[in-house]
């Protein structure tokens, strides 16, 4: 971008006007460009993009990166982008060879854009997982090789509203019957007992996993047991009356609007939340469980969600190195410990989990829940998009037409097939 | 060869060169924003274009595969229907109501002016607020639309708008009827301002009055902004994207899914570029073919005119 800019200049003859337009235009198509630095080879600040727009999240990853920064003597300029165009504009970047030096993407996209070749292995670096809880470990490896490290981590689990299950006499639900019991029993003509989300996204899939994945189910196996026996709970759930058939539409902060709003008596639902509710809930009495299971003694695995940071190949090795050096002081258990007290999220980290599931009791249901859970392309790679999708597809089908699960799924294992 | 005659033709040759000129910007534009989209998107279903070819540039030619793996797509009939219904559904309400608006609109009354600007509402918000607040009114249990129904004692159990494979095409082409009114209205409104009052008089000396002035006057000669309302709103409709989306995403269990939202799965869900783009053209046929239906009409309208 910035030679092209250059070479053009002569022969154009521009006059004054337009040569001022260019004096401002060429800094700025190379800020852009992010060519800033790089013809000096490691100088310059280092190019960060995430998506953390909210006050919360944008404070704490700033606090942790400029902490490892001040140490390093590096200094970052971070772009912020929207969360729904990051993968746009990753593509973007990727096509104009415009990628930034540290690059943080959603856990579901590093498999895609590791499997393209635009990550660099961070074992070169010296930046290992050895002590990751094993399940966070792999949200950013791809055929055996790490390419992104989440510092701290999400999934979900079940909120309940404490006072309307002492009114209806049932405990916290465990397994599917008391869930299905207890979903009953919550049920008055102006409340469901449940709400989720089984909407046509991702989020309808993600919701599904834990009850998927709890009940044996495996995403490589659709017309399998363990998916269809899941399925049909939550056909059940809404056949039965317990969740509202609007749930195919509703996506997850629907959900747990209808929660807050007094609609539903429990909410399946993640960490993110927590400081919502207390905000404008403040008089709610809520707490979380894990999610049930199928039979007693079994064990809840959810999902993994949050966000992976990686090194984009930028062919610039100093600045690739340095960007590593910035990443690995980012990630010390301090840094995801104070990134996990403000952003209501898990530490990465196993020691810095217990140690953070000690002070936070609010939050201890879901650092259990994170110890078991399991991330959602460890299996598929860049195959998981199109299995998600059949997946909510299947859902949908049980929940709106009433199809019978083995039919839905068998369809849906055609299909990524 | 006189200095005159060359003379003449270098000021014809630069006649010429100052009406290239003006030419020019527009052909540039039109190459730019129209032409180079196209051709790429052409290129693209030609393609094995996924996510690693923004990265390493390689995306071999695979001939027709993309097109064969879209037509054998288990939703592309589906697909196909839906958007056939959806485009005749919100064209058919679009339309009778956007001219009996227009109709009413005509005559003059207090605050009629402040009335039909109200109207234009529906266009000023944007698409994905619409779509959103829609969902709460079209919404199972608590939505506005089903309580008011209970209410007014139409319905006893609420109808599931958006949840059910047999009502949530209904349910959007509802929205998108409403969405498409004030556009209908404006350019019906605008044709019927144009019909001179003189020919009302001349017929009613004829007995033409009501619904027969209506028949015989109002609609022969209000033809041919009919014809552009209608055609403008099929290329228009076909391609509505944002407001499925926003309402249903394609669901519940691909009831509301349309040629522009599975070529947006493909391209954007599946990072399939190349069969999204195959989709994505067979669309631009469609649409072409109806543009090119409205370009005959114009030309014979003006031919005739």
């Amino acid at each position: 971008m910035m030679t092209s800019t250059t070479q053009r200049r002569p022969l154009w003859r521009p006059g004054r006007r337009a040569l001022g337009l260019t004096a401002l235009a060429v800094p700025a198509l190379m800020a852009l460009g992010g060519c800033g630095g790089r013809s000096g080879g490691g100088g310059g600040a280092l190019r960060v993009v995430d998506y953390y727009n909210t006050p919360a999240d944008d404070v704490a990853i700033d606090g942790a990166l400029e902490a490892s920064a001040a140490e390093l003597g590096l200094t970052f300029a971070r772009e912020r982008v929207p969360g729904d165009q990051l993968v746009a504009k990753v593509l973007q970047m990727g096509s104009s060879r415009t990628m930034p030096d540290l690059l943080m993407l959603d856990n579901p996209d590093v498999q895609q854009v590791a499997a393209s070749g635009a990550l660099a292995p961070l074992e070169q670096y010296g930046i290992d997982v050895e002590d990751f809880t094993p399940a966070v470990a792999d949200l950013g490896m791809f055929e055996g090789t790490l390419y992104g490290v989440a510092p701290t981590v999400n999934t979900i689990a079940l909120f309940y509203d404490v006072a309307a299950l002492e009114d209806a006499g049932v405990a916290p639900p465990t397994t599917w019957d008391e869930l299905r019991e207890a979903a009953a029993a919550l049920t008055t003509p102006e409340r469901y007992g449940l709400a989720f989300s089984a909407t046509a996204s991702y989020e309808g899939t993600w919701q599904f996993l834990p009850f998927m994945w709890s009940n044996g189910g495996d995403e490589t196996e659709l017309d399998g047991e363990g998916v269809l026996g899941a399925s049909r709970l939550w056909g059940d759930l809404v056949g039965e009356g317990s969740a509202s058939r609007s749930v195919v539409n509703w996506e997850q902060g629907d959900a747990m609007d209808q929660f807050k709003a007094g609609n539903a008596a429990m909410v399946v639902n993640g960490p993110w939340n927590i400081a919502g509710l207390r905000e404008d809930v403040p008089e709610l009495e809520w707490d979380v469980v894990t999610i049930p299971v199928p039979e007693p003694g079994g064990t809840s695995v959810a999902p993994l969600g949050g966000e992976v940071w990686t090194i984009p190949v930028t062919g610039d090795e100093q600045r690739q190195a340095d960007a590593a050096a910035l990443l690995k002081g980012f990630l010390s258990p301090q840094n995801q410990l104070a990134m996990a007290q403000e952003r209501s999220t898990i530490p990465g980290d196993a020691e810095a989990a217990a140690q953070f599931a000690a002070e936070n009791p609010d939050l201890s249901t879901f650092v259990d829940q994170v110890s078991t859970a399991r991330s959602r392309t460890a299996q598929l790679g860049p195959d998981w998009p199109r299995t998600a999708k059949a997946i909510y597809t299947a859902n949908q089908r049980v929940l709106v037409d009433d199809t019978d699960p083995a039919e839905a799924f068998d369809e849906a294992a055609r299909t990524v097939d | 060869m006189t200095a005159h005659q060359t003379d003449r033709r270098r000021s014809r040759r630069r006649d010429l060169m100052v009406r290239c000129a003006f030419v020019l910007p527009a052909a540039l534009y039109m190459l730019a924003f129209f032409g180079y989209p196209i051709v790429k998107n052409l290129v693209m279903s030609f393609q094995a274009y996924d996510f690693s070819t923004f990265f390493n540039g390689r995306a071999p030619f695979i001939g027709l595969d993309n097109y064969a793996a879209t037509l054998t797509d288990p939703i592309f009939l589906r697909a196909l229907g839906n958007t056939g219904l959806f485009t005749l559904g919100s064209l058919a309400g679009q339309f009778v109501l956007g001219l009996a608006l227009a109709l009413y609109f005509r005559r003059r009354f207090p605050l009629s002016g402040l009335l039909r600007s109200l109207l234009l509402l529906p266009w000023l918000l944007p698409m994905i607020v619409s779509a959103a607040v829609w969902r709460w009114i079209l919404e199972q249990d608590n939505g506005a639309l089903n309580r008011f129904l209970e209410g007014l004692g139409l319905i006893s159990d609420p109808i599931p708008w958006l949840n059910s494979s047999d009502t949530a095409l209904i349910a959007v082409i509802l929205v998108n009827i409403w969405l498409g009114i004030p556009f209908n209205v404006v350019l019906l409104h605008s044709g019927l301002q144009a019909i001179p009052e003189e020919v009302y008089e001349a017929g009613a000396l004829d007995g033409a009055t009501g619904a027969r002035s209506f028949a015989h006057l109002t609609l022969p000669l209000l033809r041919p902004v009919v014809s552009v309302v209608l055609l403008l709103g099929v290329i228009y409709t076909i391609k509505v994207l944002d407001l499925i989306i926003g309402l249903t995403g394609g669901g519940p269990a691909n009831a509301t899914q349309t040629l522009a939202t599975r070529s947006y799965e493909m391209s954007f869900v599946e990072f399939d570029f190349g069969q999204g783009a195959a989709l994505s053209n067979v669309l631009i046929a469609i649409a072409l073919a109806f543009s090119i239906v409205y370009l005959r009409a114009n030309a014979r309208a003006a031919k005739n005119g």
